[in-house]
Formats: structure tokens, C-alpha cells, sequence
């Protein structure tokens, strides 16, 4: 009864600084309890990629309720990516895709900060990128620039939800920092993965997205079971989807 | 020997989802995408009855082989 009492308490008084509309949130409850919503309104989160993955993944963040999105990639849109990437439209051509992020998120949820990084992740950029945030998502498209970013996350002791798509295959896993995932998933570092041949539908990013955004959450509420060491390969054009023990 | 061999995505263009293959003993996994066709560089995840193995182990009778290529894309 008192813990009732309690979630009827508006945000408010237990933070009377700063006012949230968590109306926009009360469909969130009772997936998430109302402490586990503080707790996003509350998460730093950096995502590396904003197309494909990265823009559905940033907007579902944005909605839950993350407060503060870091949102990296030094692309700018083209036609290709009208296909497939959420951020996209035929005025946007020829134009950031971080600084799109940014204006999108203004409108869906203006209590969400998104900080735009308009550079390419490399060596020298991806610790001071990555700094500061409790999860990092990767949602690049290229194999190289991942194992870059998964030896900056194990560097700075960091928890990567990683995922990638080709065609009607997906998959993604939760990688924490002495895991070195990406070495069991990819036995040769290759910049020849098979979304070159297949390219990407508009429907892979989305699934794939949201099983990301649902690690994220899980990592920050602390609740549920994670892709920890594990593979979830999906095949959609064959219904398979298999959590694989790496 | 007889082992099975298990194939994901689109290494399955042209081929069975799933076979038998009969092999000599002391095949490798090395012996089974030389057989069916598989650039080397087409292998990304390469399992022995579940485990991570390299793609020069020595396979036993009735193991079962399964084979993922490199999905990258975002």
C-alpha cells in the first residue's frame, strides 16, 4: 500500500528542480515501474551510426524517455538511404544525419537532448566520443569501425549493444567490456560483409533496432536477460531466430 | 565419417539449409566449404556442435558443423 501510495506521487516531489511531464510517459508504466522510468530520464546514451539502425534506435530512445542521446555520424543522407532510414526524406538530401537526429528528436520529445557529432568514429575520436555515457550503441555499417569501437568501450570499461544487418538476416548482442564479443562473431576483421551483396530492406533496421533499444533499457533498469555472450541471429525469410551461445 | 553440416543465411544460395557429408578422417571444417563452394572469407562464425572452433580443427564423426558469413551492415 505505501509502495502505492508512493508511485502516486508525481516526479516532481521527489525532484521539484526541474518539471517532466510524465503524462507522456504513463504508457511506459507498468512495463516500466515509474523508479525504472526515472531511471532513463536520467541515462546518458551514445549511438555511432544514425542510419539504418541508429535512426530508429535513437527515436525509440528519445520516446522511452532517455534524456540525453549522443548521436554520431559524419554522413551525410542520399537517395540510397531513403529506403530504409527513419531520419531520411527527400528534403533531407545532402544532409547531416547526426544534425537530423537532433532536429527529429526536437519535435517527438523536446525533454530529450540530442547532441549531435558530426565526424566519422576512427581511433583518435572514439574514447572522447563515447566518455561520459552509461551504454554505447552500435549501430555503424561497417565491420572494421565496430572492433574500433568495441576495444574504445573495453577501454573505458563501457557496455556495447552491438547490432548489424543484411538483407532479411539481423542479428545483435550485448557486449560487456572484457567480453570481445565481435572476435567470436567475426573470425576475420573483413570489410566484406554480406549487406554489399544484399543491401538492407526497410524492415531489418526496424526489428533489429528495437531488439537493441530493449538491451539498452534492460542494461540501465538492470532487469531481464541480456544477449550477454550470446548471438541473437535472425532470418526472416526463413522464421529462424536463434539465440546462439558464443 | 558422416557429419553434419548446418548452413545459415545466405550460404544456403544454392545449397541445402542442412546435409550429411561424408568425410574422410581428419577432415577440418577447411575440407567442408572447399567442398561445398564457401570462400574462406564468407566464413565469420564457425561452430562444432555449438563451440567456437578455428577452421582448421579436426573434425570427429558425427559432429555437427555450422556455418554463419559475416553480416555487418546498419
Amino acid at each position: 500500500m505505501i509502495q502505492l501510495l508512493l508511485k502516486m506521487i508525481p516526479y516532481q516531489f521527489f525532484h521539484p528542480w526541474e518539471v517532466v511531464d510524465l503524462n507522456r510517459y504513463s504508457r511506459n508504466i507498468s512495463t516500466l515501474s515509474q523508479e525504472e522510468n526515472q531511471v532513463l530520464l536520467q541515462s546518458k546514451v551514445c549511438v555511432i551510426g544514425c542510419g539504418g539502425l541508429g535512426g530508429y534506435t535513437i527515436e525509440m530512445l528519445g520516446r522511452l524517455g532517455i534524456r540525453t542521446i549522443t548521436a554520431v555520424d559524419g554522413d551525410v543522407f542520399d537517395e540510397t538511404n531513403l529506403n530504409r532510414q527513419i531520419l531520411s526524406d527527400e528534403h533531407k538530401i545532402g544532409q547531416s544525419k547526426a544534425i537530423a537526429a537532433q532536429k527529429r528528436m526536437a519535435v517527438v520529445n523536446s525533454d530529450v537532448k540530442v547532441i549531435p557529432i558530426v565526424e566519422f568514429l576512427n581511433e583518435s575520436n572514439a574514447q572522447s566520443i563515447i566518455s561520459g555515457h552509461q551504454v554505447i550503441v552500435d549501430a555503424l555499417d561497417n565491420i572494421p569501425t565496430r572492433f574500433i569501437l568495441q576495444e574504445a568501450c573495453h577501454s573505458l570499461q563501457l557496455p556495447l549493444v552491438y547490432g548489424a544487418i543484411a538483407g532479411w538476416y539481423g542479428q545483435a548482442s550485448t557486449i560487456f567490456p572484457n567480453d570481445k564479443t565481435l572476435n567470436k562473431i567475426y573470425r576475420i576483421n573483413t570489410s566484406n560483409g554480406k549487406e554489399k551483396e544484399l543491401g538492407n530492406p526497410a524492415f531489418t533496421p526496424a526489428l533489429i533496432s528495437s531488439i537493441q533499444v530493449s538491451e539498452v533499457v534492460k542494461i540501465l533498469i538492470n532487469r531481464g536477460d541480456l544477449l550477454r555472450n550470446k548471438l541473437l541471429f535472425i532470418n526472416m525469410l526463413d522464421h529462424e531466430y536463434d539465440v546462439i551461445d558464443l | 565419417m558422416k557429419i553434419k553440416v548446418k548452413l545459415f543465411a545466405t550460404l544456403r544460395i544454392n545449397r541445402e539449409k542442412e546435409m550429411l557429408m561424408d568425410l574422410p578422417e581428419g577432415a577440418t571444417p577447411k575440407d567442408i566449404i572447399g567442398q561445398l563452394s564457401i570462400p574462406e572469407e564468407d566464413v565469420a562464425i564457425l561452430f562444432i556442435n555449438g563451440r567456437g572452433r578455428k577452421i582448421d580443427t579436426i573434425i570427429a564423426e558425427n559432429d555437427t558443423v555450422s556455418i554463419f558469413p559475416p553480416v555487418g551492415g546498419g
